[in-house]
């Protein structure tokens, strides 16, 4: 020992043997320097074994980019029913006994609505030599005593119409005295709108299990992480170190591992939607429509990162939850 | 500083590890703790840092009821308290420096602050000029020097020892024992688990002997004769 760390030693312990009180505000300033620290070295801690984080970050993102890309999916289908819908029509069936004067009049009146478009008259013989030259039935409606076909009016809607108005239409016309039946050329979008309603259902129970498959990769990865730390954790508590001190780190380990997760889902649900995006663009011209794929908004980017970060977040909780208190000094 | 009433620590299985133990230290005492192994010096150490709850009897340290202390306090009463081991546990994923600045990193300290304090126990053990390099590196006696450093940093008011010259030759031993009377030579309390009965004598310090758990000897110190 030198001469000069002999002197040292009353200057260096001389404000004597108790731990200097800390102010609140000193409290809090180091509550938040740990969050910091515990942030920016978890990160460190991560960054400093690429390849097995990278993993981890992959399976986390595969497990969070599959929900999502579904999810584009039925958002995308059913952008395609909502515009392919187009100009529905309807099927607007008059009772016998009303005369053409009378059905032209009600086709005046309704071209004035603003939901219709346009409308033609098909008169029962125009309808009968249609029903002759196509089916080929000629012969037999030729020996008819009379014309079974009522008159008709054909309705052309306007675009963007959604299906309830469609329906009230339906419903209004069908309430009228002249009208027997009103048919709506619709059946095959509601169809698609309960598949796509089971679609949505499907995705969130898919995106359910994967959320815990997220909580319990990334809970088993802190566990290793504690198991690698023991004696770390075992030499801290020692030392004074809090539960909420020891925690601290390993949170913020689950939270980079969600937050990197869900950002590399993201790239690889824009991944998909590129590779995608070409062959949906010719199938699309195919059928004379100019439809685009729709990637995520930003709206649903920034809930999946928040969401794979909380997930993250909650399996380091119930990891360390469930590992740290056992690691107690003896 | 450290009182004992009645004590008894027995573990699950059966063993009496202190039996009905009764003792008082003084702030700014020094005592050796001496016996055999299993006569229960390591489990009295235990129970002054709460890594063990008494059995039955009173404990009191630095004027707090262990007995009653819920288990959130627990890391306050360890701040208050240093401790060196016989195998030191330095971490040697970080650097000597990082190891002593440790418990002043969990008592929240300024960064200034920590390195000013971590810079004056390293000069203090006369370890500054490593400070960088990783404990692994140093010798043996070096390493426990760090250890008393990491003890020291933050001023506890009490300073435990177990074993501390364990693994050490008898002149590094007697550096450490040197080394650790300087600190109670400026208030500190300090606590030594020691079986090395030699350096015990040459200490000239309070002695308190534990058999089967209970104490059978207390010869005081020899006022003021240093090593």
């Amino acid at each position: 020992m030198s001469q000069e760390s002999q002197k040292a030693l009353p200057d260096a312990l001389s404000r004597g043997a108790s731990l200097k009180q800390l102010s609140l505000l000193n409290l809090w300033r180091s509550y938040c320097r740990h969050h910091i620290s515990s942030a920016r070295d978890s990160l460190n801690r991560l960054l400093r074994q690429p390849l097995s984080s990278l993993m981890t970050c992959l399976v986390v993102a595969i497990a969070l980019a599959l929900p999502q890309v579904l999810s584009v999916a039925v958002s995308n289908i059913d952008e395609l029913g909502q515009s392919w819908q187009g100009r529905p029509s309807l099927s607007v069936y008059l009772h016998h006994n009303v005369k053409q004067p009378v059905a032209e009049k009600l086709l005046t009146e309704l071209e004035q609505l603003e939901s219709v478009a346009e409308g033609i008259y098909i008169s029962p013989s125009e309808a009968l030599q249609e029903f002759e030259e196509h089916s080929g039935f000629a012969d037999v409606l030729g020996q008819l005593e009379r014309n079974p076909l009522p008159p008709l009016l054909q309705l052309s809607l306007v675009e963007q119409l959604s299906l309830e108005q469609v329906q009230s239409l339906q419903a209004n016309l069908q309430a009228r005295p002249e009208v027997e039946q009103v048919d709506v050329d619709l059946q095959w979008l509601q169809r698609l709108q309960q598949i796509l309603a089971l679609g949505r259902t499907l995705i969130w129970l898919l995106s359910g299990l994967l959320a815990l498959g997220v909580l319990l990769i990334v809970g088993n990865t802190i566990r290793l992480a504690i198991a690698a730390r023991k004696d770390e954790i075992l030499v801290t508590k020692t030392l004074g170190g809090t539960n909420a001190f020891v925690r601290r780190p390993f949170l913020y380990t689950g939270l980079w591992y969600g937050l990197l997760g869900g950002a590399l889902a993201l790239l690889l649900t824009e991944l998909c939607l590129f590779a995608l995006a070409g062959p949906v663009a010719k199938l699309a011209g195919s059928y004379g429509s100019d439809f685009l794929l729709m990637g995520i908004n930003w709206f649903d980017a920034g809930f999946l990162l928040l969401a794979s970060s909380v997930l993250g977040w909650l399996g380091a909780a119930l990891a360390v939850g469930r590992h740290l208190a056992a690691i107690e000094p003896k | 500083m450290i009182q004992f009433l009645n004590v008894s620590k027995r573990y699950p299985g059966g063993f009496d590890a202190l039996n009905n133990l009764s003792l008082n230290i003084d702030a700014g005492e020094m005592v050796f703790l001496t016996g055999h192994s299993g006569a229960g010096k390591s489990t009295l150490l235990k129970l002054i840092m709460l890594m063990e709850r008494a059995t039955r009897g009173q404990m009191v340290v630095g004027g707090q009821n262990l007995n009653k202390m819920p288990r959130r306090q627990i890391p306050f009463l360890r701040r208050q308290i240093g401790v060196v081991f016989q195998n030191h546990q330095l971490l040697f994923d970080r650097t000597v420096f990082d190891n002593v600045a440790l418990p002043l990193m969990i008592a929240g300290f300024e960064p200034r602050d920590i390195g000013r304090r971590v810079r004056a126990a390293l000069d203090k053990v006369g370890l500054l000029s490593k400070e960088k390099l990783n404990p692994i590196a140093l010798s043996g006696g070096e390493q426990q020097r760090v250890g008393i450093a990491r003890a020291v940093v933050n001023k506890p008011p009490l300073l435990l020892a177990d074993e501390p010259t364990g693994n050490l030759d008898p002149e590094l031993s007697a550096e450490i024992m040197k080394l650790l009377q300087q600190f109670n030579d400026v208030g500190v309390t300090v606590l030594i688990a020691s079986h090395d009965l030699a350096l015990i004598e040459r200490m000239g310090k309070r002695k308190l002997t534990l058999e089967g758990g209970q104490l059978v000897a207390d010869v005081p110190g020899l006022g003021g004769e240093a090593a």
